[in-house]
């Protein structure tokens, strides 16, 4: 017993090689299903078909990415996607923001009430929801705003659902980091005679910045990401954001294995560039709502 | 790389120790509330209704709806043709419906195939990588991308591994011939445990991310007190270490059966839920989108569903905000 004990704490080095020999190892095989992805866009159909996919290339090349990228017009709907993204992000963090901050600073009684309601509904699965919105949203009739006429089949519905549904989690995780600001900073200003909604916009919300940063990454490829909202909610597939255009693209266009790589690899490209470049506001903000389903 | 960020962000600690003491709380909001013109109020109350209203009417107003269009049917053609039936589509849900229980099934082989392999994977990864060990942040890199992309591209990636003619599983072990196929995606006794490879693939690295945030806020004099007491590794793991992290299990618990119940795009891109990956959220989409789109027969699913969330949602929530209220 006391052997052992000793073994384990006297010499570090190789309990630390072991670790990291299983470490690496379980990286690479995390790592290979999509190194095995981008094997397959790389090479060309032909030579993969006749020489198998496990095999060494011949050929390396980018024809595949192009090809998926031209063919199915991909800028469309990547367009698509920022048209309903980004004035989602800024819509839900809009109105989560002021929802926290009129529940942490100036309302404790409906405060938890509030709270629960808006993080209830964000834990619920989408499908609960979906038939009966799938139905308001035929029945709402916006002649002339949208292009379809119907808050269904357009970028705004997608939009309102998207706002609806995250502001529960953004109201959440913002409540709770207005309630740790100082309450004497907006306590003199109220004093001074600042409106408050000056208190809001000058004094609160430019100190929430670090939580607004992550919110804003983690929203962005929530939202980058969402299949299932615009495959029951957009029936024109010219209409539809990338990620869910992609499963009609890879029957229409993407004929053949390496294609379908390709093009599912070139819609993953923006959220890798968001999560290499912000990976530190993703993980907080992931983190810091971990009640998030 | 989380370490900064959990103790840069106070909010970072998901259950907070008791911060400002309760009675100031109390104190502040009715002083600020003598100052506020009648302008203020209107903003104030501005703030808070829209946001509110919006978030009712899509999530919960939709949410009752369901429960009450569980009860009739409906063709969807004006509100006229809604019909009070009871309980029936309940009844032919739960007695005729040939999808209905292998789904809840795979629901539940779901959620504990997550909680069992790739959750305990994550708390290892998490506690070896929150060693102060070299490489830790290209680990960690490697082991959370999965999340970071879309389930409908997770599907499209693994379904190059399994495919049966072209695949990297069959290519590998020479089952890509005519007569020794193995299909993985098509089989109904195999394609619910390949696509869970993939779910597991994914979930591995978000369980490694909550643990790795839960094990930073573990007090370090804890372990070093364990150490000096003469604890080994595992022991100090398991008494002191594990124990700490209550908070971050009834997470951990509450996202994976979320998940679990969530389930749907990786399904619904790899086979579109063909027999062996019925899931409820594939029967509740399937109604809307399908053909035959029966409003009262999908909103049954959908309670099913709901009853479910709810008997983890509400406890969890309870739980929090009793705490909340406490802080």
């Amino acid at each position: 017993m006391s052997t052992i004990a000793v073994k384990r704490r006297a010499p570090v080095r190789p309990g630390r090689v072991l670790l990291h020999v299983v470490l690496a190892t379980m990286a690479l095989a995390w790592l290979a299903p999509l190194l095995w992805a981008i094997y397959a866009a790389l090479r060309p159909y032909a030579e993969t078909s006749e020489k198998g996919y496990v095999s060494l290339p011949d050929t390396l090349n980018f024809d595949n990415f192009t090809n998926a990228f031209t063919q199915s017009d991909m800028t469309h709907y990547f367009v698509n996607t920022l048209v309903i993204a980004v004035p989602a992000v800024l819509l839900t963090l809009f109105l989560s923001s002021m929802v926290a901050f009129y529940v942490s600073r100036f309302d404790f009684r409906v405060n938890l009430a509030l709270l629960l309601v808006f993080t209830a509904g964000n834990l619920l699965p989408q499908q609960v929801i979906i038939t009966p919105l799938y139905r308001l949203y035929l029945l709402v009739d916006l002649p002339g705003i949208t292009m379809s006429g119907k808050l269904y089949d357009s970028a705004l519905g997608l939009v309102l659902i998207h706002v609806a549904f995250q502001s529960g989690f953004c109201a959440f995780v913002l409540a709770n980091y207005m309630k740790m600001l100082p309450h004497e900073l907006t306590e003199a200003a109220l004093v001074d005679g600042a409106s408050v909604w000056r208190l809001y916009w000058q004094i609160t919300l430019p100190l929430c910045k670090p939580a607004m940063a992550a919110l804003a990454t983690l929203l962005s490829i929530w939202i980058y990401n969402d299949f299932f909202w615009a495959l029951v909610l957009i029936s024109t597939g010219e209409n539809m954001p990338i990620t869910s255009a992609l499963n009609n693209l890879s029957g229409q266009y993407f004929t053949d294995p390496n294609l379908v790589a390709a093009g599912a690899l070139l819609t993953a490209i923006p959220t890798l560039i968001v999560y290499f470049l912000l990976q530190r506001q993703f993980v907080s903000g992931l983190t810091l709502g971990a009640n998030k389903g | 790389m989380t370490t900064n960020i959990t103790k840069e962000n106070p909010e970072a600690a998901a259950v907070p120790p008791p911060g400002a003491a309760p009675a100031k709380k109390q104190k502040v909001p009715t002083g600020h509330r003598r100052l506020l013109t009648r302008r203020d109020r209107l903003t104030l109350g501005l703030m808070a209704t829209l946001p509110t209203i919006l978030h009712i009417a899509l999530v919960w107003v939709t949410a009752l709806a369901s429960i009450a269009l569980a009860f009739t049917t409906w063709d969807g053609i004006g509100f006229d043709s809604i019909h009070w039936v009871g309980l029936q589509n309940f009844k032919e849900l739960f007695e005729q419906n040939p999808q209905f229980w292998p789904a809840v099934q795979h629901n539940v082989i779901w959620f504990v195939v997550l909680i069992v392999i790739p959750t305990p994977l994550g708390l290892f990864l998490a506690v070896q990588l929150d060693k102060k060990i070299r490489f830790s942040r290209v680990y960690q890199t490697a082991f959370f991308l999965p999340v970071v992309l879309s389930m409908a591209v997770i599907g499209f990636v693994w379904q190059l591994v399994y495919n049966p003619d072209t695949g990297l599983i069959n290519s590998i072990i020479g089952a890509n011939e005519p007569g020794k196929y193995i299909d993985w995606i098509g089989d109904p006794d195999l394609n619910l445990w390949a696509i869970l490879v993939a779910a597991s693939w994914r979930h591995t690295g978000y369980m490694m991310i909550l643990y790795l945030a839960g094990l930073k806020g573990v007090d370090p004099s804890l372990r070093e007190a364990s150490a000096i007491d003469g604890a080994n590794e595992w022991q100090t793991f398991k008494n002191v270490v594990f124990p700490a992290l209550r908070p971050t299990n009834t997470i951990v618990l509450v996202v994976t059966i979320i998940e679990a119940l969530r389930a749907f795009d990786l399904v619904y891109v790899f086979n579109g839920g063909a027999e062996g990956t019925e899931l409820l959220s594939i029967l509740v989409t399937t109604n809307i989108i399908g053909e035959s789109s029966r409003i009262g027969y999908g909103s049954a699913i959908a309670v099913v569903l709901l009853l479910i969330s709810l008997v983890v949602i509400v406890p969890y929530l309870v739980s929090t905000f009793r705490k909340e209220r406490r802080a």
